[in-house]
């Protein structure tokens, strides 16, 4: 593993307990955070499509039951790194990943580990709704179909009680038989939502959920996301710092690098910590001027 | 949180590590396995038509040696020579192209550049329909229909050059409806379909940027096909056109029908001929022995050189896509 | 900024002269090329139709072939018909599931490796083959050694249809949105279950578009008939996977040469048949697409 040339990453620090006073009021009320233990370390992990290195040098950790969001300029790898936790960057050509990556303390990027595995247990929701071409009821259907369930019964179960929990159950349920393509953005985005919950995940990957959606579609998400906190890990990337502080408990603020010598830029991890600290009282100077909008 | 569960199943709460070690299954590979098998079948059937062609066209290849390029072919008196149908496929084809290209290149600029949309429509389902009509109902109607009444101005034609040196070698006598120009013109008829469309796709990626920028500047829409649709796309309306040569080449029934059957090196365009494709579809069902292996060698020879044309022309068309979008 | 002089109104008419007349024999040009392409089709579709119209009926298309010499209601072309419909649909069983396969390597497994790239060049390479380089293939590496059948046709058919799949399916791939692919990964399936339930359905209406017409050109295919089935039946062959067969386009080419007017008259019937089969697949085959097909061009 090479040494960065570039200037040391700001270590993340140590997490704050519960009994921390919180910080001055944020506009929407914090669900507690998880007590439980890690979910994912990385290490020190830089990623290359090719000889491009998108993302140098990234360590945090993200913690049970917790809403974290990676925010930051465009170009920084927030997504790549995010991609990284479910392995869908397998998926491109030539992209690589070095360092080290636990979930739950086994080695993601291990030899032996499987990708569709990885991913049956880390689902993930993307920026644009991307539903099927199939019926409502077979887009939900489809995980836990490819997953060996057949019983109709449970697979009728699993499906109202994922768009239940995707707040999309009362709106179609007189049209299971559907297509997907139908929905309108904020409606197909929950059915995305209630697909990814039907395979029982164990953490939900959101990539920009809402930046395709109108605001009354994004209160819905927003509003749901609050809701399954408490039974999935989320890790969120976004655009919006308004976003950023009305649903996370934690913030991972990413940015550009760039070195002059060779004309290179990479992404890095800047600053990680509490939501209400990020954005409050920020410890990096790149922190705060992105935070407070001096810079895009 | 913290309940461990066995099962391999996806499953909340904190999961141990070989869950993450299931490999893609046997059907996963067994699937990739067939996929590139089938992708192989190409190359594969590609390959095995060289061999097992050139196999039983080996006695010819030996009986003759170079003679298989002797212009006399008599298979009473066992000579097998291929050059009045490699003649008789060069001429055709190039009659075919004559007649075929300004056509298609005609068609395939009114349909970029004239028509609206909404009209370009039908129009290309029409010239689709060129290309449905299976080559032997081609055949049938050119022998039966077409050979008989172009005959009269065969011979119009051929009485009225009489006398005038160049022509009279080519449009004179001896004329016959069943003839080189007649496969000629029905090739032309089958081979428009495919280089209007493959032109039109061409002259498709010419920006329209540029287009506007000529028009911008006043120029008529003949002006501006010329100074700018033209240099854009001659490359890959060149690579339309060499295949549909390589189509010409190889269509064998309606030529079959038409060409006449007498394999005969002769510039006269009106008289009868043959080429490689129409003998062996005619003669094949009486061959046998060298006979039959010298009809394979033809299609060994037509093979090739269909090869070679269309990977020329493929080759051609890709180069100039791939300039079109870089530039 | 410059003033109108006042003078006179500024010239805003077409190019005058020459140019003008250029450009309208130009197009005049253009719309004469599309005419000169129809006139053959019409004719030849005017003829097939007046002369096969009257020949055409159940029992034509049921009864055994008698000889040439007798005239057109003397029997039918049954033996062609059923030969075409079985020979044909066996070569698609047999070419479209491999062309779909290959297209899916190319596209979805290849990730544009030199192979996967040469493969998709030889195959375009492979759609100009002339079919009759089908026939001598097939008859050199099968009928010799296991005689004239059906089958042999439909795999001499069915080579002339893979390179066409292939390339049909294989723009349908592209047209399908990655990130439907990505959704289905994202769900943990593994990629023969993203491609057999994702990709593949959501082409699926391209995808059978594109074989319809392989079809519709197998179909009206003689070359490659002629070296695998034999020909010369008079009763039907129910069996393609032995004995000889007979199929519309072969007759027709038999009877093309014939002096017989019967046999002639047998002839613009099995024409107008088989056109029809062509015509009807090609409609269907635009009916999917335009009914069926999400992504368009």
């Amino acid at each position: 593993m090479e040494q960065p040339e570039q200037e040391v990453v700001t270590r993340l620090q140590p997490p704050k307990t519960a009994a921390e006073t919180p910080a001055p009021p944020v506009p929407r009320e914090q669900a507690p955070s998880g007590t439980g233990g890690t979910v994912f370390d990385a290490e020190k992990v830089s990623c290359y499509y090719g000889s491009f290195r998108a993302v140098t040098d990234v360590s945090l950790s993200i913690y049970e039951n917790e809403i974290t969001a990676f925010i930051g300029p465009s170009g920084c790898g927030k997504t790549t790194v995010l991609r990284t936790l479910n392995r869908l960057n397998d998926l491109v050509v030539g992209a690589r990943v070095e360092g080290e990556v636990r979930y739950r303390g086994a080695s993601l990027y291990a030899r032996d580990v499987s990708p569709i595995a990885v991913r049956r247990r880390i689902g993930m929701v993307f920026q644009k709704p991307n539903p099927f071409p199939k019926s409502i009821y077979d887009n939900v259907a489809y995980g836990p179909r490819i997953n060996g369930e057949r019983n109709k019964q449970k697979l009728d179960e699993i499906v109202e009680h994922s768009l239940r929990q995707a707040a999309l159950w009362d709106e179609v349920k007189n049209r299971l038989k559907a297509s997907g393509l139908s929905l309108s953005g904020g409606q197909a985005q929950r059915l995305c939502i209630a697909r990814t919950l039907a395979v029982e995940p164990d953490v939900v990957l959101m990539d920009e959920p809402c930046s395709a959606l109108d605001p009354i579609a994004t209160s819905a998400i927003e509003d749901l996301m609050h809701q399954i906190k408490s039974e999935y890990t989320i890790v969120i990337v976004t655009h919006n710092m308004q976003q950023a502080t009305r649903v996370s408990d934690r913030t991972a603020f990413f940015s550009v690098l760039r070195n002059e010598e060779s004309d290179t830029r990479t992404g890095v991890l800047v600053e990680y910590g509490r939501t209400e600290q990020i954005f409050h009282d920020p410890h990096d100077s790149r922190t705060e001027a992105y935070v407070t909008g001096q810079v895009g | 949180m913290s309940t461990a569960t066995q099962a391999d199943q996806a499953a909340p709460g904190s999961v141990p590590a070989r869950g993450l070690t299931a490999g893609p299954g046997l059907g996963d590979r067994g699937f990739r396995w067939l996929a590139l098998g089938s992708g192989l079948l190409v190359l594969v059937i590609l390959v095995l038509i060289a061999i097992s062609t050139s196999q039983q066209a080996a006695s010819w290849f030996s009986t003759e040696g170079w003679g298989i390029f002797g212009t006399v072919w008599d298979p009473a008196a066992n000579k097998f020579g291929a050059t009045p149908f490699i003649y008789g496929t060069a001429v055709t084809g190039v009659i075919a192209l004559v007649m075929a290209v300004p056509v298609s290149i005609g068609i395939a600029l009114l349909l970029t550049e004239v028509v609206p949309f909404r009209i370009a429509r039908p129009i290309v389902y029409v010239v689709d329909l060129l290309a449905v009509v299976p080559s032997v109902v081609w055949g049938l109607w050119g022998i039966l229909v077409f050979a008989p009444w172009i005959q009269h101005i065969y011979a119009d034609i051929g009485s009225a050059v009489t006398g005038i040196p160049v022509l009279e070698n080519l449009f004179g006598p001896p004329t016959s409806g069943a003839s080189f120009f007649t496969a000629g013109i029905i090739l032309a008829f089958m081979i428009t379909p495919i280089v209007t469309s493959l032109s039109r796709e061409v002259i498709a990626t010419v920006p329209a940027v540029d287009r506007e920028g000529a028009y911008a500047l006043g120029a008529t829409r003949v002006e501006m096909i010329r100074g700018v649709v033209w240099p854009h796309s001659q490359g890959g309306v060149v690579g339309a056109v060499l295949l549909g040569l390589g189509r010409a080449m190889g269509e064998t029934i309606a030529a079959a029908l038409v060409i006449g059957s007498s394999p005969t090196i002769t510039s006269h365009l009106f008289s009868t001929g043959y080429n490689m494709p129409s003998v062996i579809a005619n003669q094949f069902g009486e061959a046998t022995g060298v006979f039959r292996s010298a009809l394979l060698g033809l299609g060994v020879l037509l093979f090739a050189f269909t090869i070679i044309v269309n990977v020329i022309a493929r080759a051609i068309v890709e180069r100039s896509a791939r300039r079109a979008r870089g530039a | 900024m410059a003033v109108l002089t006042g003078q006179q109104s500024p010239d805003l008419q077409e190019p005058a002269g020459w140019r003008r007349t250029k450009n309208r024999i130009a197009t005049i040009l253009m719309w004469l090329s599309f005419v000169l392409a129809i006139v053959p089709l019409i004719f030849v579709l005017y003829t097939v139709i007046a002369k096969g119209i009257s020949v055409i009926s159940w029992q034509f298309l049921t009864s055994p072939i008698p000889p040439s010499v007798l005239p057109a209601d003397a029997g039918g072309v049954g033996p062609a018909v059923l030969g075409t419909l079985e020979i044909t649909a066996l070569a698609t069983v047999i070419a479209v599931p491999l062309g779909i396969l290959g297209a899916v390597y190319l596209h979805e497994y290849g990730g544009g490796n030199w192979l996967s790239r040469f493969i998709g060049f030889m195959a375009d390479v492979m759609t100009g083959v002339p079919s009759i380089i089908m026939g001598l293939f097939i008859f050199s590496i099968w009928v010799l050694k296991f005689g004239f059948s059906g089958l042999a046709g439909a795999f001499a058919l069915g080579a002339l249809m893979l390179p066409i799949v292939i390339r049909s399916t294989d723009e349908m791939l592209k047209l399908v949105p990655d990130t439907l692919r990505e959704g289905s990964y994202a769900l943990g399936a593994s990629k023969s279950r993203v491609t057999l339930t994702v990709v593949l359905p959501a082409g699926a209406a391209g995808i059978v578009s594109g074989a319809l017409l392989a079809v519709a050109r197998a179909a009206g295919e003689t070359a490659p008939l002629l070296f695998t089935i034999l020909g010369g039946l008079s009763t039907a062959n129910p069996n393609p996977f032995s004995g000889a067969n007979i199929a519309l386009p072969m007759l027709i080419f038999q009877n093309a040469s014939s002096p017989y007017p019967g046999a002639q008259a047998r002839g613009w019937g099995s024409a107008l048949t088989l056109i029809a089969i062509a015509f009807i697949l090609m409609i269907a085959a635009r009916f999917v697409t335009a009914r069926y097909a999400r992504y368009q061009r």
